[in-house]
Parts: C-alpha cells; sequence; structure tokens
C-alpha cells in the first residue's frame, strides 16, 4: 500500500493537468462544435511563456501566471475563434481539423522564433514551492507544493465550469450553441458572444493545464505538450466528447495509472519501454473502436444549415485552347529545361535538395489520393512512408535484399498496414478517422518504430553501398535524380489515371457524400480499404526514396509530427491535384533551404509558414497556388477575351 | 388599417441570396399591428427565404427592412429577436439535445425576465398539458407535432410583437396540424402579428387577413386574403405548364449564378 502510493502521488500533477485539459476539449466540442486540434499549443504557448516570463526576466511567479494563463490562455482561445474557427461552416469538419492542425504544427515553431531560442529550466510551480514538502502521506510518500498546487487549481477550475454551466444561464445557451446558433440568436441571444466565452473558458483551462504541467519536466518541451494532448484526448474519447465528469476522470486515471505501472514495471522490459509510453494511444484506440457514440460524433445537425449558402461549384478547368496550348508547350518546356539543369550545371547542394523535394512529393501524392481525391483525413501518412523505409532496411540487413527490391516490398508492407488501419476504423468517419490514424502513427512512434528489431535502436539503420545498385550514393552522379524523377512521373501518372478513372470517380463521388455514394451502389467500405492501400504504397515510395539519400533511417525521422505537417503543407499547396503535390514537395525544400540563409532564429519558420497556408485552407479548399493559378488563367482569358473583342468591334464598325 | 401606426415588419424592395445563387427579387410587402398574413407560393419561390431575410438569419443585398418601425437592415439576428420579432423556422425550431422545460427556460428569461420563468412555464404546461407531462425529456424525443406545439408555447406565454410561422404543417397528420392551427389562433388573439408561410392554403387563408403570393422570387400579388386563391392557383399552373414543356421552371432562380440572371425580371 505504501509503495502504491509512493508510485501513485507523482501521478496526482500529470492526472490533475491531464483532467483540466481533457474537460477544456470537451468543453469547446460541446459547445463550438470544433474539435480543437491546436489545444496542445495552446497549452504549450502558455506554458512556454509562463517559463520565459519568470526564468528568462525575473517576473514573479504570480506576475508570470496572470500573463500567461489568465490573459494569455483566454487571449488565443478568442483570437482562434474570432479570426478562425467562427468563419468555419460547422458542417467542413476537414477544414475545422486542418485549421487546427495548421496551429498545433505552427505554434510551437513559432514560440522560439518570437520569444528566445534557449531551453527553459526549472519552472516553478504556483501557490507552493515545489520543492518544500508540504506533509506526509505515509513515511516515505512526501507531498510536494507541485502536487498540492495541481490538485487545488484543477479542483478550483473544474467546480468553477461546473458551477457557470449547470447553474447560471450562460451555462444554458452554450449548450444550446452547441446544436445550433442560429436557432439560438433567433431567442434573442447573441450566440457569437456565447461561443467566444467558451473559447475563453477553454482557453484559460488550456493555460492552466500547461503550466500545471510545466514544472513535473526539466524543461518546457512542445513534446511533453503531446503527451499531454494524447491522454486528454483519450480521456475525452472515454467520455464520448460529452461527460466533462467522465473525461476529468479518466483523465486523472491516466496519469496516476500510467506513473504508478512506471513504478512497478522493470526499467528493461518490453512492457516498459513499449506498452507504457502507447498507454494513453491504447486508450484512445480502444475508445474509438468500442464507444459507439464517437461513431456518431459529426451527426448532430444544425436545423437551420441551409441558411449556409451551397459550397462553391468545383473549379471546372476553364482555359481556352490558346492558353492551353500555352501552358502545355511551357510545362514541356520547364520539364526540359529541368532535368537538363539537373544533368547539367545545377550546383550539387541544391540537386540535393530538389531530389529531396521530389521524394517528398511522391508522399505528398499519397495526401493527394486519400485526402484530395476520396476525401478521409489519414494523419499517418508519414508513419507508412516509415513502415517501408524500415522494411526495407531489415530486408537488406537480414537477407542482403538489393534496397530498390526492398523498397518495392516495404511498399506493399505500408500498404498492408494502411489497409489494416482502414479496416479497424471502417465504422469511423471524419474526426473520428483523423484521430485513429493519428493514435496509429503515434503508436508507432513510441512503440514500434524505436524498437530494437524494427530499427536497431536510436541509431537506426545505416545504408550501405552494398544493398544500393546503380551506385545511388555515387557523388557527382545523377543515379538517384533519375531513379527519384522516374519514380515521380510513375506515380504522378498513376495518381493522375486513378483521379481520371471509374475508382476516382467513386471516390469523389465517396467525398461529396458517402451516404449519398452508398446510395448510387458504391461500395464504401471497399473504396476506403482501397484508397487506404494505394495511398500507403506512394508513401511507402516515397520513404524508401527518402531513405536513400538520407542513407540512414532512424526511428525519429518519420514521427507523427511529419504527418500533421504533410497534411498541413499539401493543403496548403493544393490537395486537390497532382500538381498540388508537386508543388508542396518542392516548395518545402526549397523554403527550407532558402531559410539557411537567413538569420539562425528564423530557422524554424517553414512550418510557420506552410501553417499560416494552412488557415486559408478554409476559405480556398483548392490550396493557395491552384487558387492563384485559377486567377491568373482568368486574368489572361480576359486579355485575351478583349483583345479578340476589340478586334471584333473593329470588324463590325468596318462593316456598318 | 391605421395609418399613423408604423407597420411591425415592412419589407422594402428586398433583394437576397445564398452565395451566388439569387433567391428574392425587389420583394416589398408590410405587415400592420395585430394583422396576419399569409405567404403562398409554390416550392422554391422564396417564401422561407423572405421569412429568414425578416429575421436577419439571410442577409438582404439590397432593400430594407423595417421592423415595428426601426430599420434593421444588417442587424444580427439576435437583435432583430429582441425587437420583437419571433421565427420558428421550417422543420424543427427547438433545441434537440436539451430538455423540454430547458428550451422553454431558455426562451423565458430572455422574454419575460428572470423572476418571470417559473409563472411562464406554469401558463405554458397549463395551455399545452401534453409539454408538462414531458418537461424533463429531451427536446428531440418529442414527436414533431409536439415539437412544434414547443415552439409555439414559448411564444405564447409572452407574445411577441410578430411572429413568422414557417410550414407548421409541413410532415404532420391532418389532426395534429388542427392543433398547431388552433394554438396559433391563440397566439394571433393575445395580439401577435403573424406571417403564416405555407403550403396549405386553406389552412392559411382562413387565418390570415390578407396574403402575399410570391412566384420565382418576386412578388405576384399582394392584398386581401379572398383574391390571393385566384392567383395561386394561376402561379401553380403556370408552373407545370413549364414544366410539362420541358423547360426547368422550378427553382430557376437558385440554380442560376448570379452573373447569369438579369437584375431585374419582368
Amino acid at each position: 500500500m505504501e509503495q502504491l502510493l509512493g508510485f501513485a502521488v507523482p501521478g496526482i500533477p500529470y492526472g490533475c493537468a491531464y483532467a483540466v485539459f481533457a474537460v477544456g476539449l470537451v468543453l469547446t466540442y460541446q459547445t463550438t462544435g470544433v474539435f480543437n486540434f491546436g489545444y496542445g499549443a495552446q497549452a504549450y504557448a502558455s506554458a512556454f511563456v509562463f517559463a520565459w516570463l519568470v526564468d528568462g526576466h525575473g517576473w514573479s511567479t504570480w506576475a508570470a501566471f496572470v500573463g500567461s494563463v489568465v490573459i494569455l490562455g483566454p487571449g488565443l482561445g478568442l483570437v482562434f475563434d474570432r479570426f478562425l474557427f467562427s468563419r468555419i461552416a460547422s458542417t467542413n469538419t476537414t477544414a475545422k481539423v486542418v485549421t487546427g492542425l495548421a496551429l498545433l504544427v505552427g505554434i510551437p515553431a513559432l514560440l522560439p522564433v518570437v520569444f528566445s531560442n534557449e531551453n527553459l529550466v526549472g519552472v516553478p510551480s504556483i501557490l507552493f514551492a515545489p520543492g518544500t514538502v508540504y506533509f506526509h502521506l505515509g513515511p516515505d510518500v512526501p507531498v510536494n507544493g507541485i502536487y498540492l498546487s495541481a490538485v487545488l487549481l484543477a479542483v478550483a477550475m473544474l467546480v468553477i465550469l461546473v458551477l457557470l454551466l449547470r447553474t447560471t444561464s450562460l451555462g444554458l445557451e452554450m449548450r444550446a450553441a452547441v446544436e445550433s446558433r442560429r436557432l439560438l440568436e433567433l431567442e434573442g441571444v447573441a450566440a457569437v458572444r456565447v461561443t467566444a466565452t467558451a473559447w475563453a473558458v477553454s482557453g484559460l483551462m488550456a493555460g492552466l493545464a500547461g503550466v500545471l504541467l510545466a514544472p513535473t519536466e526539466v524543461t518546457v518541451q512542445a513534446q511533453d505538450y503531446v503527451t499531454l494532448m494524447v491522454a486528454a484526448i483519450a480521456a475525452a474519447a472515454c467520455a464520448a466528447m460529452g461527460s466533462m465528469t467522465v473525461a476529468a476522470v479518466v483523465g486523472v486515471l491516466i496519469g496516476v495509472v500510467s506513473l504508478t505501472a512506471q513504478g512497478y514495471l522493470p526499467t528493461s522490459s518490453f512492457w516498459y519501454s513499449a506498452v507504457l509510453p502507447a498507454f494513453p494511444f491504447i486508450v484512445l484506440v480502444g475508445a474509438l473502436l468500442f464507444v459507439p457514440r464517437l461513431r456518431r460524433l459529426e451527426q448532430v445537425q444544425d436545423p437551420l444549415s441551409t441558411v449556409d449558402p451551397p459550397p462553391p461549384l468545383p473549379t471546372a478547368r476553364v482555359r481556352g485552347r490558346e492558353i492551353d496550348r500555352l501552358v502545355h508547350t511551357a510545362f514541356w518546356l520547364l520539364v526540359v529545361v529541368f532535368v537538363g539543369s539537373m544533368l547539367t550545371w545545377m550546383p550539387t547542394s541544391w540537386e540535393t535538395v530538389l531530389n529531396q523535394g521530389m521524394a517528398y512529393s511522391v508522399i505528398f501524392l499519397s495526401v493527394t489520393l486519400i485526402t484530395g481525391t476520396a476525401g478521409q483525413l489519414s494523419l499517418a501518412q508519414a508513419t507508412l512512408a516509415g513502415v517501408a523505409a524500415f522494411s526495407a532496411g531489415q530486408l537488406a540487413r537480414h537477407f542482403g535484399l538489393d534496397f530498390l527490391a526492398g523498397g518495392v516490398l516495404g511498399s506493399l508492407a505500408a500498404s498492408g498496414v494502411a489497409g489494416l488501419l482502414a479496416l479497424a476504423s471502417l465504422r469511423l468517419r471524419g474526426l473520428g478517422l483523423a484521430l485513429m490514424t493519428l493514435a496509429a502513427a503515434l503508436l508507432f512512434d513510441v512503440a514500434i518504430f524505436p524498437a530494437q528489431a524494427v530499427s536497431g535502436g536510436t541509431g537506426g539503420i545505416q545504408l550501405t553501398a552494398r544493398w544500393l545498385p546503380l551506385d545511388l550514393l555515387a557523388p557527382n552522379g545523377h543515379a538517384y535524380f533519375l531513379l527519384v524523377f522516374l519514380v515521380l512521373v510513375v506515380c504522378a501518372g498513376a495518381v493522375a489515371l486513378v483521379q481520371r478513372g471509374t475508382v476516382g470517380r467513386f471516390l469523389a463521388a465517396m467525398r461529396g457524400s458517402e451516404l449519398g455514394a452508398a446510395g448510387v451502389g458504391v461500395n464504401i467500405a471497399w473504396q476506403r480499404v482501397l484508397a487506404f492501400v494505394l495511398s500507403g504504397a506512394l508513401a511507402g515510395a516515397g520513404g524508401t526514396l527518402l531513405a536513400i539519400q538520407q542513407t540512414v533511417i532512424a526511428p525519429g525521422e518519420f514521427n507523427y509530427q511529419l504527418s500533421l505537417a504533410f497534411v498541413v503543407i499539401v493543403v496548403t499547396t493544393g490537395v486537390g491535384t497532382v500538381e498540388g503535390a508537386i508543388q508542396a514537395g518542392v516548395g518545402l525544400v526549397v523554403v527550407e533551404q532558402l531559410l539557411q540563409y537567413a538569420p539562425q532564429r528564423l530557422q524554424g519558420l517553414a512550418f510557420v509558414l506552410f501553417a499560416l497556408g494552412a488557415l486559408t485552407y478554409a476559405a480556398h479548399p483548392e490550396g493557395i497556388v491552384e487558387l492563384e493559378k485559377r486567377r491568373w488563367t482568368e486574368r489572361a482569358e480576359r486579355l485575351l477575351a478583349r483583345r479578340h473583342g476589340a478586334s471584333a468591334t473593329a470588324a463590325v464598325t468596318g462593316r456598318s | 388599417m391605421s395609418g399613423d401606426v408604423a407597420p411591425v415588419l415592412e419589407l422594402d424592395e428586398v433583394s437576397a441570396a445564398y452565395g451566388p445563387y439569387r433567391a428574392l427579387f425587389e420583394v416589398s410587402f408590410s405587415v400592420e399591428s395585430g394583422g396576419a398574413v399569409a405567404l403562398l407560393g409554390p416550392n422554391g419561390a422564396g417564401k422561407s427565404t423572405v421569412a429568414r431575410v425578416a429575421s436577419g438569419l439571410v442577409p438582404v443585398t439590397s432593400g430594407r427592412v423595417r421592423v415595428d418601425g426601426r430599420d434593421m437592415t444588417g442587424e444580427p439576428a439576435w437583435r432583430i429577436a429582441r425587437a420583437g420579432l419571433a421565427h420558428v423556422p421550417e422543420g424543427r425550431g427547438v433545441f434537440d439535445s436539451i430538455s423540454v422545460e430547458e428550451n422553454l427556460v431558455l426562451s423565458f428569461r430572455r422574454r419575460a425576465g428572470r423572476r418571470m420563468v417559473p409563472a411562464s412555464l406554469e401558463r405554458a404546461y397549463a395551455s399545452f398539458p401534453v409539454l408538462g407531462e414531458r418537461r424533463h425529456d429531451r427536446a428531440g424525443t418529442l414527436s414533431g407535432g409536439q415539437q412544434r406545439l414547443l415552439s409555439l408555447a414559448k411564444v405564447l406565454v409572452v407574445p411577441p410583437k410578430l411572429l413568422i410561422a414557417d410550414e407548421l404543417s409541413l410532415g404532420l397528420a391532418p389532426s395534429v396540424i388542427d392543433d398547431v392551427y388552433a394554438g396559433l389562433a391563440e397566439v394571433r388573439r393575445s395580439g401577435t402579428a403573424l406571417v403564416v408561410v405555407e403550403q396549405q392554403v386553406d389552412r392559411a387563408l382562413a387565418l390570415a387577413s390578407s396574403a402575399v403570393v410570391l412566384e420565382r422570387g418576386s412578388v405576384a400579388y399582394c392584398g386581401p386574403a379572398s383574391g390571393a386563391r385566384s392567383v395561386v392557383e394561376r402561379v401553380l399552373e403556370r408552373r407545370s405548364r413549364t414544366h410539362d414543356a420541358g423547360k426547368d421552371a422550378g427553382p430557376a432562380d437558385r440554380t442560376t449564378p448570379a452573373k447569369a440572371v438579369s437584375p431585374r425580371r419582368a
């Protein structure tokens, strides 16, 4: 008993942070209909600023608490609401998820740029001093300031929230607002203010959770806030996004149980190294599979949703023949010039960069297929790429198999994993599917990729020239370029063919409406599995190419953050077309390379730029590049029309 | 009708659109205080859009909307609601996920004030006993007719200046429609002006003193209720004729982008 308490008590601050965070997540979802993926970033921002004020600027704990939690927390929530989420139609799940992801990717990258790059260490706790032991629960179970303040603040926050929701008219209005903001307006309630209040309160809770968690670790790191995020998502999912009490209890349990288990399990065991870190994801997957209400999450409909204007028509290709010919000529010219340059004068450093861009493009094509064409949100594309790379690496290591042949087999393995993932989440859609794929990606990250048998430990698998035919890694050789170029052309062609063919029509129908597609005889389950399998193969091919270039396959190379960034980046340029994927791949590496020339501080800005781009997704679902392309085509059309019009008028006047 | 009192609702050359799809073309009519107007027309004529424009759910692209003499053009829906206009939208007009009583409380707190809530609840349950029996059930579990009654109960206890009821009879059994219309008549007796959007012409005309007939987003008739029936019949016949001729005369205004539609129809 004594020992149990000794192990369990250190879990309390984690549990409290998870609970506050989970309740905040449920609150936002319940009152605004938004599952806020950016919530982890909000908590991280508050903790970061708190540490920065205390550590770097000598503010007192309380002043820093007010600045980072009481002001910044709700402030961020209000900004998110006012400028982002209130502009997204309530039915557009993809836009909501992508916007949240952009925040999750962008904010942690932005903070060091705005504030400082240095490590923030030794963050104090609020209310009670972290080092002081206040009392003992047993002879060997000291209770210090961290635990005490965590429990007190969390309980106070939750009690205030329950009182707010149960007894005030604002609480009732919040619960009504989630169903239909318009109906609420018809009752004479300013729904904008109700949702803004909800965002402010949830922002406050994110800030509080962030600051509660900060003193438990030595430094403030974005990684810890992802664990927080996942544990909270798992707790919220167990509560079916509905009951705040269940969410809070599960949150506390996840924190306490993982720390207790950590105490009991021998550190060398498989359970300690693989299962324990994956515990929140296992809970999340379990909830997604077995809580039936999660499958119906997005079926609550605003009875007044028909007031919204219908979605804009898909951008039809409205290029005239003249411009079409021009564009085609320019395109082929570009391809020839590109290949020629790569083979002749391109500096090696830029050739490397562009090769990498093309390898990314192949992975991004998988996003084009799964999200752009099939309309399914998958947050595990980097994981699938990793599955292929590690498979190829292990095949080469154990059986001496050629890495390219291994890559083909690895892509098949990635297809298989993707297919299994699709089968496991057949009954989930929209948000549920996004969460399921995210959980899978995290599971691979913490439990599978770091395993000795998969990646050979933290060092990763080192590729040797023996495994690679064609002198792929020879310096100053162009074999790798030709290989990547060939694979990219084949994959791009394949995706274009799929999009134009029968399967593409089926997938497009499914993207438009699963119910409608099923109604005209499309086998939704099969099409979904097919889309996942194909995209798994593409991601695998790209992953293998990337591995060849990097010559080492490290476990951290294909992490979930990359998966999120992939979706965000592709969505920014254009998720609907093959060109969009290629522009995304090349754009990513070129922006990164250009930032190399910028001051050290701005290095992390590439993701921020793409995150900013993704924030425009709600307004322009076709992507920025596609939008500009259409605008320029229209401009050119108008110019041509004016010229033709002028000559036509001249002809008419001449005749009369 | 009294000339010196401002009409409770006045639409002045109002046009409206859903994105690029135009729905109303310079619609004008007014509702006198305590009056009852039937808003008639075939599917897609723009009846619901008129209701939504009046309550501020759909923004106008041109023209003015006045409520009780005050210009409310471009105001958010909640301000118009506070000015005394109640709109029961087509289909579901209650919050499914909260209880019957919470639906009423939400409404009464705003309309009657916090102190009057218990008394208002009592009156509502007295007028509609079925709501009292199910007060703790989620409103989503009520039948369609009971949900409409709940919508009416909200406005019956604290009468607004104007009630816009959009297709209250839609999808209800005839006997239930009788109940709903009895409730509507009671609302009118309490001094509330009515705009009744209806496909069932007879029901609406029996209740209303004047009528507005819409055809493809424009006013085809505006006058006493007695003269409306022949216009409605003509409009419906015109519609079916153009259908027979193979032209898509249905909701043409909704499916043609604004650019392609001439700004004013003859």
